[in-house]
Parts: structure tokens; sequence; C-alpha cells
């Protein structure tokens, strides 16, 4: 099982890591909430947790527990324009179904 | 799907319940507007990727026209499109007229309310001026961030009063946006730099934009910052340097006397790029067409820029110290000293603030974006992205605030750049036997006679049991809470009754006149110090003829018709002497009655003491 950064989503997470002047890298993860089941988690990380595996590609730590693993395999992290607005977008082949915001979705 | 950004540990929110902050500098030039994203700050730019939005707003009958294309039509419609409107927040019609007696717009209202512009659009008072600036901002940000704005930090001068500080705030929510807090621009500077996070020291941050000049003294301790004084010259900035130039080039070539405004408008653009393209270069040519088709083909070095801005920057190195003065501190005792708006960028400044502080100013973010910077870090921390930081942020008063007391003297209370909140008391008594009223006039200012400082409210306290001259305690308490509100108390201490007023000092008092009363009291201060004197000694005067005169009249017996009447005429010289102006003739008439008197007052002493023991046996005593 593993999750994939493209190149500038890597340049973006250094960027901003370096900015931050701390943290090991970029946890992904999975909580249940929102208006379609479950939503994405994308935070900085100062402390593993033991359940924790690292990925590291294009430079970047990528980290992600145990359990959002089962919902995030195959994964790709991207960073992308829309208009102004910028930011990050998962593509997450197991998603069947999110709501109208994109915001949370099912599996 | 939605753009996600990176949060803080264990800070991801819930799907629609982002916490979207934004910090917005809103300029009497230009207005910014930033966030941070992914923990990083940044300047919000438009689909024209401009990030400096002008302050400017046009009014059409049936359209609002905001920033650049508002400026563009500026010069044609100069009655329907408002410019610096922060001059005018929290203003009266009065004050307005008063301080810009120049101005193209069609001031309406009543004399003391705040001021409002008609234009083609209707009425517009300032804030809602403000708050179509505040709302394309508002657009911009949410354009930028795909979402609504939960909340904004909104930057004001340090000096902004809190008439002006409620203005401000009256437009954001006329603009739709919760304001988190008003943060002073020097700390949202300060901010900027991280400086914050450093545990202690002072700070000097030098704002020079584009019409003002701002230098704020900050203390840092312990991640709290307090305004230790603020200075400058609400009539210094870029357009003074540009006009510098023009002067230069109007004086180095032959123009037509009458220029017409468009050609105005070339040589002031020509004389904004000479200085921009000075900040990198040491020469730069000037070339332009006159409207008779004449050529001007002027070349200007950078020494020769220096020596034409250098009395300028002088002005800002004055306003400088004497802030400095104002704060109680030696440049050594300056840690950081933070460089802010875009005439910063200009080379001498930096040299001459460098030199003046003895230190090289922190210049590493863009001087026009540092305080949207600051602002949206602060919006940051308290929209809930940061839970571990908290800052408190204090305020100082502008000007002292006092009262008056005997011969129209201004007893200073609490003395300016004290940080608010603030609470202080004086003892005051009563100067004629059996008074049982006292007059409370509150007056703010530096000058010392009530008459030239500025008049607050006044109140009375009544009920005072009726006693001696000066027996009397009357406690007056002056109390300003954060929002600038102040209290005054007075109250007579062996009854208890009082009496008390609130009173917002500052409003309707515009910035220049904050600093022409500051400069007055320096230029007259010989001058007051006499008129002091003066007073003090009338003021005694009046006392020793109220008490003597009382006291002939009741012990008249006790001097010979001759020695009454010589009292007699030299307190009536020295009630003439009063009308004068002469204190020390008062001083020494004073002491003339004072000497001859001194018999009639040991008899007079005698004579109670006899009173008191008359009909007592000695162990009574």
């Amino acid at each position: 099982m593993a999750v994939s950064v493209t190149e500038p989503a890597a340049q973006r997470v250094k960027h901003f890591l370096e900015n931050r002047g701390k943290g090991i890298g970029l946890r992904l993860g999975v909580k249940t909430s929102g208006c379609s089941g479950m939503a994405y988690i994308l935070e900085f990380v100062d402390e593993l947790n033991e359940d924790d595996q690292i990925f590291e590609e294009n430079g970047v730590k990528i980290i992600v527990d145990a359990k959002s693993m089962l919902y995030l395999d195959g994964t790709e992290l991207d960073f992308t324009k829309e208009g102004l607005n910028e930011g990050f977008k998962f593509n997450n082949p197991n998603v069947t179904d999110e709501c109208g915001c994109g915001e949370s979705f099912h599996v | 799907m939605a753009l996600l950004q990176i949060s803080e540990p264990g800070q991801t929110e819930a799907p629609h319940q982002r916490r979207i902050a934004v910090g917005i500098d809103l300029g009497t030039t230009n207005s910014l507007v930033a966030t941070v994203r992914s923990g990083e700050a940044q300047t919000l730019a438009d689909e024209f990727s401009q990030k400096m939005l002008p302050s400017v707003v046009r009014y059409l009958k049936d359209d609002i026209e905001v920033g650049a294309k508002a400026l563009q039509t500026a010069e044609r419609e100069p009655e329907n499109t408002i410019v610096s409107v922060k001059r005018f927040m929290g203003r009266s019609l009065d004050d307005v007229l008063k301080t810009y007696p120049e101005l193209p717009y069609q001031f309406i209202g009543e004399s003391k309310e705040l001021v409002r512009i008609q234009t083609s659009g209707g009425a517009k008072s300032p804030i809602e001026v403000s708050a179509d600036i505040l709302k394309a901002l508002k657009k911009q940000a949410e354009n930028n961030l795909a979402d609504e704005i939960q909340g904004a930090v909104i930057t004001v001068p340090a000096y902004f009063d809190d008439a002006q500080r409620q203005c401000t705030k009256d437009a954001a929510r006329i603009a739709g946006l919760k304001v988190l807090r008003l943060l002073n621009e020097p700390t949202a500077a300060a901010i900027a730099y991280g400086l914050d996070s450093k545990q202690q020291g002072q700070i000097a941050v030098f704002d020079l934009g584009g019409g003002t000049f701002d230098i704020s003294i900050l203390k840092l301790e312990k991640g709290v910052f307090e305004v230790l004084a603020t200075g400058g010259d609400s009539a210094l900035g870029g357009d003074d340097l540009d006009q510098a130039i023009v002067d230069w080039i109007k004086e180095n070539c032959q123009l037509p006397t009458v220029l017409s405004s468009r050609m105005r408008r070339v040589i002031k653009e020509h004389a904004k790029a000479a200085k921009e393209a000075l900040s990198s270069s040491d020469l730069t040519k000037i070339h332009f067409k006159l409207d008779d088709n004449n050529e001007v083909n002027l070349e200007l070095t950078k020494t020769q820029f220096e020596s034409l801005i250098e009395p300028l920057v002088k002005r800002t190195l004055i306003a400088c110290r004497r802030a400095l003065k104002d704060a109680q501190l030696k440049t050594a005792e300056i840690k950081d000293v933070v460089l802010v708006g875009g005439s910063t960028r200009v080379p001498l400044v930096r040299q001459k603030v460098a030199e003046f502080f003895a230190k090289e100013p922190l210049s590493s973010i863009d001087p026009d974006e540092v305080v949207a910077i600051g602002a949206s870090i602060q919006a940051d921390i308290l929209i809930g992205n940061k839970p571990d930081s908290d800052m408190v942020l204090l305020d100082v008063i502008p000007l002292s605030l006092g009262l008056e007391t005997m011969g129209g003297l201004c007893e200073k209370i609490i003395s300016r750049n004290t940080t608010i909140p603030v609470a202080k008391a004086q003892e005051f008594t009563t100067f004629k036997d059996g008074q049982t009223a006292m007059a409370v006039h509150v007056v703010q200012g530096e000058r010392e006679l009530v008459k030239d400082c500025r008049s607050l409210a006044r109140f009375e306290l009544r009920d005072i049991p009726p006693m001696a001259a000066g027996a009397a305690h009357i406690r007056v308490t002056f109390q300003v809470d954060a929002d600038g509100l102040l209290s005054v108390t007075a109250m007579e201490k062996s009854t208890g009754v009082q009496a008390s007023i609130q009173v917002k000092p500052s409003y309707g008092l515009e910035e220049s006149e904050i600093l022409e009363m500051l400069k007055s009291s320096v230029e007259y201060a010989q001058d007051d110090v006499e008129a002091r004197r003066l007073a003090e000694q009338v003021v005694e005067a009046q006392r020793m003829l109220e008490s003597l005169n009382n006291a002939l009249t009741k012990d008249k017996d006790l001097l010979s018709a001759e020695e009454y009447q010589s009292l007699k005429g030299s307190l009536d010289q020295l009630a003439t002497l009063c009308q004068g102006s002469d204190a020390d003739a008062i001083k020494a008439q004073i002491e003339k009655i004072d000497h001859d008197s001194q018999e009639f007052a040991a008899a007079r002493m005698d004579k109670s003491i006899r009173l008191a023991l008359q009909g007592q046996q000695v162990d009574e005593i």
C-alpha cells in the first residue's frame, strides 16, 4: 500500500515546511465527518505516532497512519490552481461518491 | 473537489467549517488583503495580479467603482471620486472643513455630526466609503480562497482614536466582515517580522507611506506589545519626494508658466518614475514632450536627488527623536527597526534610518505588504488555527487629560502616551469658606492654560458640606477604559457625595489637530511657564484677599484705624495688580501684605485662644 506526491505538490510542501521553520513532514489522513462520511486531513507533522507509515517522495516525507492508509491507498497528492485559488488536491481511486463540494467523500 | 491547505497538527477543520480569516491593511492611499495558507502569510491579488487596491471609490448614479478603475476617473470627476477617505473617518463636518478647506467634495451634515459627502450615488459617509473598499477586498479574498471569510483583522494607525476605530468597525460590519480585532499598523508590521516571538525589547516602526509619515515606538514584553509613543507628520510621504523632483524639473528647464492639468500629471508621473529608478541606479533620464511640442530632456543623478529630499528625510528623523523622547528611550535601547511603506525603498531613507538608530532596519518583507501580512498572521491566530498563541495589545492615549483649577490652569491627571486602560486619582479642595459646590471642567491637551486646551466636558459636584476653604477633600478620578472611553468622578470624602460624567475624549479630533496641539505646547512652552506663574500668583492673591478681607471685617477692633487703612490699602492695591500681568509685582505685594499682617494675625490668634480658654478651668484644657 502506498501514497504518492506530484512534483509541484512536493515543491509546495517543502516551501511551507521551510517557511514554518519546523516539522518532520506532511500528514495525510482521513477522519469521519462531513456531509458525506469522510474528510481528508492535511497537516504538518511535529511528532510521529506508533502506527505511522512514512513515504518519502520528491524530497518530502509523507506520513499516513495505519487506519487512514486503508482509505488512501493509491492516492496521489497534487497542488493545483483553480482561477485565483490554489491548494492541494487528493486524487483518491478509492472514492466512490463525493458531496457536492468535494470536501467529504465515501469509499 | 475543493482545494485544501495544510493545517497545524490536530487543527484540520471539518468540511464546510474551514476557519478562514484575513488581515486587511485599510490604507489612506492603498489597501491590501492577506491570509495565511498552509502556514504561510501571503497577500492576495485581484484578477489582474494586482495586490494593492487603490483606496478610491467612485459613485455613479447606479454603480460603484473601487480601486484602479475609480482612480483613473478621479481627475475627470473629482466630486464623485472619493480618495483618501481614511482622513475623514470619525471626523465632524467642522473638523473636515477646517483641516481640508480645498477639497473638491460637497460635504454635508450638521457641524458637529459625522461628515458626509454628496455624490451622484447619494450622500455617503466615510464609513460607507470605507465599507465599499472593504467589500472589494473581501471579494478579492474570496475569489482567491474560494470560500467565505470567517473573520478579519483590520489595521488602523496607532494614533487612531476611539471614534475613528468605531467607524472602522462599523465599515467592516456594513461590508459583511466580522472584525476579530482592530490592530495597530506598527504592531502588525512587528508581528510580520515575527518579533512577537522574541521575549522582550523595544521596537521602532518607521512608516513612510504615500502621503503620511508615522513613527511608533513599541515595547514587547512576554509576547505583549505596548505602544510607548507615536509621532509623525500627516503631510509627509512619497508624494512629497515626487514633488521635490517636480520642483527641480521646473527649475531646470523652461516650462510654460501655466501648465495644463494633463501636463502637470505627466510631469508628476515622470518625477515618480525617476524616484523609483534612482532606488536601484545612480542616474536616470527624464524625457517627455510638452503640450507645445518642446521637449524636456534632463538627467538626474542619485546624489542630486538625495540632496533634494534630504530636508524631507531630516523631518522624519526629527519626529523619530521626539517619539523616542516621549517613550523616554535612547536610540541604543531600540532593539529592532521595521520599515513600512513604499517610500522606505528610497536608499537615502534606509541609510538615514540606519544611521539614526545605529542598526540595520528590517526590510526583507515588501514594505507595502508588511502590515497586511502581520494582520493576517494575527487573524489566523484569532480565528483559532494556532491555539497555542495569544497576544494582547495595548494602546495609549494621544493627549494628556486633566481638569481646570483656579486661575484657568490645567492640571494634568493622565499624561499623554499613558497606556490604557488606566485610572488615576488626585485630591482637590475648596477655595472659599462654606463652598458647597465645585465645577469640574475636563480638558485635553498639553498646554498650561485651560483656554489653550480642548474642553471635553463639565459637571458639578454639589452638596459638599460647608467647611473652611481648603478643608474639604475632593477626590477626582480619571478612568480610561480599553475602548478609550473616559469617565471622570468627583467625590467629597467625608460624605461620599459624588458626581461623574463619561466622555469620548477623542471624538471629532483630527490627527493634525493633535499634532498641532503637541507642537504648540513646545512652541509656547516659555509663554506657558510665565502664564502659569502669573495665574498661580493671581490665585494666591485671591486667596489672600478672600481671607484677609474676611478677617478685617470680623476683627477690625484688633487694629488701629491707621493699621486698618494701611492693610486695606495694600489689599486694594493687590486687587488692582491682579488685573494686570506682572507676576513679580503681585508676588512682591503678597509678601509685603504677608509681612505687614503678621502682627494682625498674631493678635487674631491670641484672641481666638483667649476665647477658647475663657471660662474654662485649667484642668479642663
